[in-house]
């Protein structure tokens, strides 16, 4: 099993969500947040209107799914395939391993709580 | 003016100020979070430049004759008399001097000004540079807004030194102006790269709607200009008009979708205000519920239509304004009561005032929508402004990009 984390822009959420349906994935989350990559922090102005900041405010989208080992490849072409636009901006994805997994209704453990 | 009188249009002019905060939540809460501060601060921007064109030069073109000396060109446009309101009346408040060229005129008028360029904002949300937006509103008050009232409310060639056209409360004026200029702004700017789908703030929309709706009892039940039976009338006839428009806009989302949705109930209740904006001086209460059932259903329909074309008027302006104004007007015609109106219309069986209405609502649509598209496609050729920000600022979000300002900080961050 592993977890693979997405970060990319907000207006994409919907077609990685339809992308990651047509994978097969069962379930996901995500929630809007705020950060920096290669473009680095933005400027914000501070105090009344008077002073500026350089903050880390890009807003984005980090999406989480847990999927079975040989669903990654799958899994991480529908989300590029949903978010790459070539410019800086489109976000990362990173997968790692996931010990287990329970699904707290039955139980069940492993690959087939996902 | 007496002081009865007075006191009534000083509280219908806050009213009216009222509704442009209004219309800033309304359209905020429909954009994408990244551009909440942008679309707010469109019309906030509004208020405090068009303030000071009104000051300064605007209430002198559009009622200047009103106060002291000719036209500048007799029906077509004010004068340059009163710069910097040189010249207003401040009569004793009890004395029985007319409305028209009063410093509560100057106010009351000045808040129409206001709400009408910041109406327009929301075709262009999302990818439109501020900065040349504040140039367009002088320029557009200037050009278009200024004439237009002259031609229906200062004298001028469309209003009842005119044709007679029925705009009690601006359908003409406000609502088609900001309507076709929405047109030709969409149209220059060009499509937003990522449209929402979804308003990332619903209960700002039904704050936003809530605030215009009660503004609106300023805008129509001012518009008598005095505190007579007119002015009852019209706020009993938008009260209907507004919640009927409402009940039908949210009738057809069920029959369509199973739901009532609450953008569709603001969106509705918007669509019957500004229906029964210029018909207001001239229907009753029968009048009022026909032109709000129609309102619903036109404007529904106006808005699935233009969804589905190239043009993307982001928050429907021309769909709710342009659309509901010009219904407003022709069914001013239609449902003017004689002893309202002092006309009589098609429902009395006479045809005229349909024709008379529709003829200058659409020639202020077609003046608009030339002026304001040539305005534009020069300011987008002006080296250093231009009509569209750059993709990145647009992926960026017009918050951080133009106000260096996020809607919501969360984190504790100084």
């Amino acid at each position: 099993m592993i977890k693979i984390e997405a970060i990319f822009r907000p207006e994409r959420v919907n077609a990685v969500s339809k992308a990651l349906e047509e994978s097969g994935v069962s379930g996901f989350h995500y929630q809007n947040v705020t950060g920096q990559g290669q473009q680095q922090g933005v400027e914000v102005v501070t105090s009344r209107g008077g002073q500026t900041t350089t903050r880390a405010a890009v807003a984005k989208t980090l999406l989480v799914t847990v999927v079975d080992d040989d669903k990654k490849d799958a899994v991480v072409e529908a989300i590029v395939s949903a978010t790459r636009s070539g410019e800086i901006g489109d976000g990362k994805i990173f997968v790692s391993p996931v010990q287990d997994v329970i699904r707290v209704r039955t139980g069940e453990t492993g690959d087939s709580a996902i | 003016m007496d002081s009865g009188h007075t006191a009534w249009m000083l509280m219908a002019s806050a009213l009216v100020f009222f509704m442009t905060p209004g219309l800033a939540f309304f359209y905020g809460g429909l954009v994408r979070a990244k551009n909440l501060v942008n679309t707010m601060m469109l019309s906030i921007m509004t208020i405090c430049v068009v303030t000071i064109v009104w000051t300064l030069w605007g209430y002198s073109l559009a009622y200047g004759p009103n106060v002291t000396g000719a036209p500048l060109i007799e029906g077509v446009i004010g004068n340059f008399e009163v710069l910097g309101l040189n010249g207003i009346r401040w009569d004793p408040l009890d004395s029985g001097g007319s409305f028209g060229g009063s410093g509560v005129d100057v106010l009351f008028q000045m808040m129409f000004a206001i709400i009408t360029p910041a109406l327009i904002t929301g075709a262009f949300v999302e990818r439109f540079k501020f900065s040349t937006y504040l140039i367009f509103t002088v320029i557009w008050i200037t050009l278009v807004y200024c004439p237009v009232a002259y031609w229906v409310w200062g004298g001028g060639w469309i209003g009842a030194d005119g044709a007679g056209a029925l705009d009690f409360a601006g359908g003409i004026v406000i609502h088609i102006t900001a309507g076709a200029a929405a047109v030709a702004a969409a149209l220059l700017v060009g499509k937003r790269s990522n449209p929402g789908l979804q308003p990332n703030n619903v209960p700002y929309v039904i704050l936003g709607a809530a605030i215009l709706w009660f503004g609106w009892f300023g805008f129509n039940g001012g518009s008598a200009l005095l505190a007579d039976g007119y002015a009852v009338n019209a706020m009993l006839v938008t009260q209907i008009s507004a919640a009927t428009a409402a009940t039908t806009w949210g009738l057809i989302g069920l029959f369509k979708t199973g739901k009532i949705s609450g953008i569709g109930i603001a969106t509705g209740a918007i669509a019957g205000l500004a229906s029964i904006t210029p018909a207001a001086g001239s229907v009753n209460a029968l009048g009022a519920l026909a032109i709000g059932l129609g309102a619903g259903i036109i404007c529904y329909f106006a808005v699935e239509l233009i969804k589905k074309t190239n043009l993307d008027d982001a928050l429907d302006v021309f769909a709710v304004h342009g659309v509901g104004g010009l219904w407003g007007c022709i069914a001013a015609g239609i449902f003017a009561v004689e002893s309202i109106a002092g006309v009589k219309g098609l429902i009395d069986g006479s045809f005229d005032q349909v024709w008379i209405q529709t003829y200058t609502a659409l020639a202020v649509l077609v003046y608009t929508f030339v002026v304001s598209f040539i305005i534009l496609f020069i300011l987008d050729k002006v080296p250093g402004l231009g009509l569209r920000v750059s993709a990145s600022d647009e992926d960026l979000g017009l918050d951080l990009a133009a106000h260096g300002e996020q809607a919501t900080v969360r984190d504790g961050a100084d």
